[in-house]
């Protein structure tokens, strides 16, 4: 199955990844080949199998609503890479308002 | 500008609601941080878990489980039996995991519905798709070229309500979020404030020519809009650019929109050309939920009466009109503020409706008057109340030397001990002081 470029420069920006040009043929080779590898499974029959959500296979595992005491504000920034009046900075990101959704 | 008119009567508006609603539990979704986040400084509610540092595990908490299914209830939904979390995956920093854990295809809560009130009057069905359970995020502050971060909203339970694009006017719209918002505050899972932006209203909006079947293939998403007053504007200036746009031949593109006051417009915020992909996959963090008919029938069994519910009672059991009604069941307090007064007024031969008109007509203000004082002034008007300043400055200094206690509790802070001088007073006149006069006397004996 051979990945077009234009599906791996969909799949590098919802990773976020900037690609050149070369890399973008590179990845396409290589990615099609990942696909390929993984595609042998399909080759089980898993018509009556039921399908694994979680490996534990535990279900209803809820806590009380109870409060614990959180980190301290400079615990949480320590590996901030930079950080202003107890607040994380990043680069601007207005471009994009996506919000809660 | 006639023509304009005409022509505009040959489109509809067609449109869904999207709402989100943060619960008011102690701690986060999926962490024992406490969700009060409100005005506290900012990231000192958080920890791994909702900061999304590598190797922390969630652990759901189980009462904003249960204020989800609370909700789904009272929208008439069906519980599932079997539900999952899941990963909606996107790059944007105010999501420190690069995903949020919500639901998509096994959500708690499923095909629901709610009665509201539509421009003309009617009653209309609203469809409600799924109530699903999921978390907030951080609190994103633009400033020029940078964005400052606040976590402690981060794994704050939120519950998103989605309906079927069932909106055929503004009025349904208005009427659709109030009555959610009563809901909310009935049920006490929230307060609801939109301007806390505990409520967040997003609405689907867009037009077709009346008597196409089929939805549009297009949507403006209205979005970031914190009061109804706004929201109710920047639909109707919404329907209103969409009919222009599409009588002058024009397409209408799929995106996001945000209201601005000031200019009385929509404006765009982001275009969307490509379609989301979120590439939602099951948490694999998070074991599913086991939901058990017995489980879903205790929730039901707790859940207080509904404001429908309680107005129809007011009318069948105290003979109100359905406008009293409506009035009395608008919050939970009053409603039992006014049952109250209603017991109160067997004992003394005050009828419900005279308590219901009084209420309603005195705009009385449930925090400063008791139930009871409400039956005195009633009666009082009946057998002449005591009005006369002087008089009930008299009764108010026996009062308070008859209270000591209440005296020494009011002056030590404890506004509500003086419920009990008024009492006092009421007391002494046999019920006819005058109620509303007396609360400014009693208070300037006290401080002077």
């Amino acid at each position: 199955m051979k990945l077009t470029k234009d599906q791996v420069k969909h799949v590098a920006k919802l990773a976020n990844l900037p690609l050149t040009t070369e890399e973008e043929e590179r990845y396409s080779e290589q990615l099609s080949k990942v696909l390929d590898y993984i595609d042998q499974l399909n080759q089980v029959d898993t018509s009556n199998v039921e399908p694994t959500f979680n490996v534990s296979g535990q279900s209803n595992v809820m806590r009380e609503d109870e409060t614990a005491p959180s980190l301290s504000q400079d615990e949480a920034l320590q590996n901030a890479p930079k950080k202003e009046n107890g607040f994380f900075v990043t680069k601007g990101v207005f471009e994009e308002v996506e919000g809660s959704a | 500008m006639e023509k304009g008119k005409t022509k505009a009567m040959n489109y509809e508006p067609v449109m869904g609601l999207e709402v989100h609603v943060e619960l008011n539990t102690k701690s986060k979704m999926f962490c024992k941080c406490s969700a009060d986040y409100f005005g506290k400084e900012p990231n000192t509610h958080t920890c791994p878990v909702c900061l999304g540092l590598p190797g922390a595990l969630p652990y759901i908490n189980k009462e904003a489980i249960e204020d989800c299914i609370k909700i789904g209830l009272a929208l008439n939904c069906s519980i599932s039996e079997v539900s999952r979390f899941e990963r909606k995956n996107y790059f944007y920093p105010d999501l420190p995991k690069g995903y949020q854990i919500s639901q998509y295809r096994w959500p708690l809560c499923v095909g629901g519905r709610l009665q509201v009130t539509d421009n003309s009057g009617q009653e209309v069905t609203i469809r409600i798709n799924r109530a699903h359970q999921e978390e907030d995020t951080g609190k994103l502050t633009h400033r020029g070229n940078e964005t400052l971060i606040d976590f402690n909203r981060s794994g704050v339970p939120l519950v998103e309500i989605v309906t079927e694009p069932d909106f055929k006017d503004v009025e349904s719209v208005r009427d659709y979020a109030k009555k959610l918002q009563q809901i909310f505050r009935y049920l006490g899972v929230s307060n609801a404030d939109m301007e806390r932006g505990d409520m967040r209203l997003e609405a689907n909006v867009s037009v077709r020519p009346v008597g196409q079947t089929e939805l549009p293939n297009y949507r403006v998403e209205l979005k970031n809009i914190n009061s109804f007053r706004f929201m109710v504007a920047a639909i109707e200036y919404e329907i209103k650019r969409q009919i222009a746009a599409l009588e002058k031949g024009g397409k209408i593109s799929q995106e996001t929109r945000g209201w601005n006051d000031d200019k009385k417009c929509t404006f765009l915020q982001r275009s969307k050309e490509e379609a989301h992909d979120y590439r939602y996959f099951p948490e694999p963090d998070l074991p599913e939920l086991q939901i058990k008919p017995d489980e879903v029938g205790k929730i039901r069994e707790s859940l207080s009466e509904l404001p429908w519910d309680k107005q129809k009672r007011f009318v069948r059991e105290y003979k109100l009109t359905e406008a009293q009604a409506k009035i009395l069941s608008e919050s939970k307090e009053l409603a039992n503020y006014f049952e109250q007064a209603v017991k109160h007024g067997k004992e003394h031969g005050v009828e419900a409706v005279q308590i219901a008109n009084h209420i309603i007509n005195k705009k009385i203000n449930i925090e400063e008057i008791l139930p009871t004082q409400i039956i005195e002034e009633i009666k009082g008007k009946k057998v002449g109340i005591v009005a006369d300043e002087g008089e009930l400055e008299k009764l108010a200094e026996q009062s308070i030397s008859e209270n000591p206690k209440a005296v020494a509790d009011y002056k030590s802070g404890k506004e509500a001990a003086l419920q009990v001088l008024i009492g006092g007073v009421m007391k002494l006149s046999k019920g006819k002081a005058d109620s509303a006069k007396l609360k400014p006397i009693l208070e300037k004996l006290l401080k002077g």
